[in-house]
């Protein structure tokens, strides 16, 4: 099916974004990667470490998987820009997962920041995919800011929680010109099914196949559930009803 | 003649004169997949070979890392 997702002009035959944190050992990464499907991974900027086994841009090269630098880790509008212009300087692109997390026990987007360095970076030309809030009027202030893509959480980083507010991700979705993607808080497929079927044009995770057991079997699971939500949705989904609606007509019924 | 700049953290000795170039390669590193802030602000690339590092300056060199 002929169905790609398009950011900023660009398609991606994938809708599924898999992030590379998280993983034990590079190997095993490199096979998730591959089994996802992906063709977008989000990496981040670190201090150089000469004794670190491997080389995760050489990874990249060899796969073919195009990066997305975030700002993890940054807590200010400030430290975020910055970190942005370090990995457009070191990745050779100016796109950004942007991510202003307000304190470290939730992780959770700090909104006052976020807007602030979004409309600095989509000012200075970056391709800005913001990390948010399930919030649909900071979605709204993101994207009349000129994100190319909201992505609001499900359930915090790491949590594996699922999607706690499914009617305001349908609000957002609803409203929202640009690609919504929903980030973090997937825990297994069903997650990732569930916010396709929601109308979620991409889903990006990263700890759920990462740190499964089987982290290759996991992408792979991700791949299809992200795949079967898209065509649910696609498809139209029947309204929910209390009551039972007989799919077996009764005309020609016997009379015994 | 050496300066001393912090460097990701550490206090590292440089021939005085020395650019964000000549510490790069320095450091045994490809220049690919690398990024240089000095004092807190980006370092271009192309600008590695004039931009000379003075004493006591902080040197953050980053590279790609897992991240989700």
């Amino acid at each position: 099916m002929d169905d790609p997702l398009v950011i900023a002009g660009e398609e991606f035959g994938s809708r599924l974004i898999l992030g590379t944190g998280g993983a034990p050992h590079l190997d095993e990464l490199e096979r998730a990667l591959v089994a996802s499907g992906t063709e977008l991974t989000t990496v981040a900027l670190r201090r150089v470490d000469p004794r670190a086994p491997g080389s995760l841009f050489d990874l990249l090269a060899r796969t073919g998987i195009r990066p997305l630098p975030n700002t993890a880790g940054c807590y200010t509008a400030r430290d975020a820009v910055r970190t942005a212009q370090l990995g457009r300087e070191a990745l050779e692109t100016h796109w950004v997962k942007l991510e202003v997390v307000a304190d470290e026990r939730t992780l959770l987007p700090d909104p006052v920041e976020l807007l602030d360095a979004a409309e600095q970076l989509v000012d200075d030309g970056f391709v800005v995919l913001a990390y948010t809030n399930d919030d649909p009027v900071l979605a709204r202030r993101l994207e009349d800011a000129g994100v190319a893509a909201v992505m609001p959480l499900g359930a915090p980083i790491g949590s594996g929680m699922g999607i706690r507010n499914p009617y305001n991700l349908a609000i957002i979705r609803e409203a929202a010109g640009v690609p919504v993607v929903l980030d973090a808080g997937i825990g297994t497929a069903s997650d990732a099914a569930l916010a396709m079927e929601l109308g979620c044009d991409a889903v990006l995770l990263a700890t759920a196949v990462t740190r499964a057991r089987n982290p290759v079997q996991m992408a792979t699971a991700m791949r299809h559930a992200v795949e079967a939500g898209r065509l649910a949705r696609l498809a139209g989904r029947i309204p929910r009803r209390l009551y039972a609606e007989a799919s077996t007509s009764n005309e020609g019924l016997a009379e015994l | 003649m050496t300066v001393t700049v912090r460097v990701n953290g550490e206090e590292t000795p440089l021939d005085d004169g020395a650019t964000v170039a000549d510490l790069v390669a320095a450091l045994g590193l490809e220049p690919r997949g690398i990024a240089v802030a000095v004092a807190g602000e980006v370092v271009t690339r192309r600008t590695w070979g004039e931009r000379r590092l003075v004493a006591g300056e902080v040197v953050e060199v980053l590279q790609v890392a897992q991240g989700g």
